[in-house]
């Protein structure tokens, strides 16, 4: 087996199947769940996996199986965004500073980023919700911050060593303009690169959006999110671990999954950024 | 080099004074006037006015900003408004929580990151080398408070080896204290471990492939004597820089595992200060987490300059 067909069967489609699994789920739990997850039934609280409830049931006898589909709508539309909002700013970030790479539009840009960096997710989360009270929007809007030097560094990175390329040369002896340059013919060329670091912010901002849920930063209740489902089964980890068990292994098959995928694409899409040597 | 410090430096100033501008003027937005949330719905006027002056809240917002950036260039950080101690005592007692915690995860991190490294790299391809990368993987996609809630589960309820949680203070003894930070060190430091396994792996297989290390072979040294006498000390450039970042993510992450174990560190003192609207301690701690971040990023860069001359150019 070649080296390329090895990594895909390694990486790429256990990922694939993994993240399909989740976005799958999160898609069905639209039109159906096996139960409704705001109705409370405390008489079969906290019931452990059987025929009827397959994952078992919470503290208020909700369906762990239906909270978990609905809770992967909260998990990926957070982090989705997220990383719309890092790719929507970074990267035309990104193109500008290596456009004008060396002057004070550049260095401006990466100070600013410096600065951005200088703050944790977490930081900006707990500034947000100290201001506007916490909430799902903040979990998107402070991962989504955070996302945006990340995405311009690894633009600018990638794009500062193609100015220097022969076809970009030529396209502006043909008399093209930064900007046009950048997008028709810098961004193509980056964008496998930005694919790859998408999966992974994607997975990251998962992590990030379950541990600003478990603190009470992120997605409040009755909706359903995986990181506050673990912050509810905390203190009842001894009677019912079942409770603790499922959101967390939801969470590590999705990351796990999305890494995957990442690592998979890499290889794939650009054969020479292989690291696996 | 010299020119490379100061430019450094005078960046670092210049992000250190953005950075309070913006923590400054985000948290002066916050709804809710400190000294009527102080004293409840039903003081009179006067009396919230005169703890407004108490407090230093009716002087101008710029007259407050220079007071707050000026005392922290002497170590004051200004009277908590709910306790009436100083900040810098607060945060000093919470910062013998949490930098030592800090530290225990990234010297964990280290020791099990560094065998698992060496191990994968000299073993490229092999049995061991899957192992390790597979254990990894899994490492960073569990999120550390769900590990640290199966560690409290196991090692705290079941078998008793440590307490769940809470901290008895350094009083009780060094080793009593370090016993409360073990489990939190560890769930703390699995993921980085994976992170620092995975860069170092890299790096050592990348310099493993330079011409050196050829020559190294040619002149017939082992594989493993080549790797360890040659490689090892060229491969470390990469692995100290995330080592450095590291440690900034940790003094951050570890606000979300003090939560696990009730550790009454910096985490807690901010989430605290929230609830309470005691916006000068949390914006003290902030500036502090902030500064931190920047001057470790600061000094990994300049070693990184003493170590590697090309990285003086253009930073």
């Amino acid at each position: 087996m070649s080296v390329a067909a090895s990594s895909r069967f390694k990486t790429l489609l256990p990922g694939a199947f993994l993240v399909l699994v989740f976005f799958g789920a999160a898609l069905i739990s639209f039109f159906y769940t096996p139960f409704d997850v705001e109705t409370l039934n405390i008489k079969n609280r906290m019931l452990t996996p059987n025929a009827v409830n397959w994952l078992g049931t919470d503290h208020f006898g909700r369906d762990i199986l239906s909270m978990l589909m609905v809770g992967a709508r909260t998990s990926i539309a957070v982090a989705f965004i997220a990383v719309g909002i890092g790719v929507l700013f970074g990267v035309p970030l990104g193109l500008l500073a290596a456009s004008y790479r060396g002057r004070w539009a550049d260095e401006f840009i990466m100070r600013g980023n410096d600065l951005v960096f200088a703050f944790p997710a977490l930081l900006i989360a707990i500034m947000i919700t100290a201001v506007f009270g916490p909430g799902a929007v903040n979990a998107i809007i402070a991962i989504g911050i955070f996302n945006v030097p990340v995405f311009a560094r690894l633009t600018r990175g990638a794009s500062l060593s193609l100015w220097n390329r022969e076809f970009i040369m030529a396209a502006r002896v043909a008399g093209k303009g930064s900007a046009r340059i950048s997008f028709e013919h810098i961004l193509p060329n980056i964008l496998n690169l930005l694919i790859v670091q998408s999966t992974i912010q994607f997975s990251l901002g998962i992590l990030a959006e379950a541990g600003l849920s478990y603190v009470g930063l992120g997605a409040q209740p009755p909706t359903p999110s995986w990181g506050r489902m673990l912050a509810d089964s905390q203190t009842l980890t001894t009677v019912a671990p079942h409770l603790a068990l499922f959101p967390g292994m939801v969470i590590v098959l999705t990351v796990l999954g999305l890494n995957l995928l990442g690592d998979g694409l890499r290889d794939w899409l650009d054969p020479r950024l292989r690291r696996e040597r | 080099m010299l020119l490379y410090l100061l430019k450094r430096l005078f960046s670092l100033i210049v992000t250190l004074f953005v950075a309070s501008l913006v923590v400054f003027v985000v948290l002066e937005v916050v709804p809710g006037d400190p000294a009527s949330y102080m004293l409840g719905i039903n003081a009179s006027a006067d009396t919230v006015a005169a703890l407004k002056s108490e407090l230093g809240l009716d002087q101008s917002r710029f007259a407050r900003y220079i007071q707050w950036v000026g005392g922290m260039f002497q170590g004051d950080f200004g009277t908590s408004y709910t306790y009436r101690t100083p900040v810098a005592e607060m945060v000093r007692e919470r910062l013998n929580v949490s930098l030592p915690l800090t530290l225990f995860a990234l010297t964990l991190a280290i020791v099990l990151a560094f065998p698992a490294g060496l191990l994968a790299a000299s073993r490229r391809g092999g049995a061991a080398d899957s192992v390790v990368m597979a254990i990894t993987q899994l490492g960073v996609a569990i999120p550390n408070f769900w590990f640290a809630m199966w560690l409290v589960l196991l090692f705290a309820i079941k078998w008793q080896w440590f307490s769940a949680g809470g901290f008895p203070g350094w009083g009780e003894g060094f080793f009593v204290g370090m016993k409360a930070l073990v489990l939190p060190a560890v769930a703390l430091a699995l993921p980085q471990a994976s992170i620092l396994t995975r860069v170092l792996r890299s790096s050592l297989l990348d310099v493993l492939n330079e011409d050196y290390v050829r020559t190294a072979r040619a002149k017939g040294l082992t594989r493993r004597q080549a790797l360890w006498r040659h490689a090892l000390r060229n491969a470390m450039i990469p692995v100290l820089t995330i080592i450095g970042l590291q440690f900034s993510f940790l003094l951050a992450g570890a606000i979300i595992i003090e939560n696990v174990f009730f550790l009454p560190g910096l985490g807690r003192l901010i989430f605290q200060s929230i609830a309470q609207r005691d916006l000068i301690v949390v914006e003290s701690v902030i500036m502090l987490l902030v500064f931190a971040v920047v001057v470790v990023t600061f000094l990994v860069d300049i070693a990184y300059a003493w170590v590697d001359p090309r990285m003086r150019r253009g930073f």
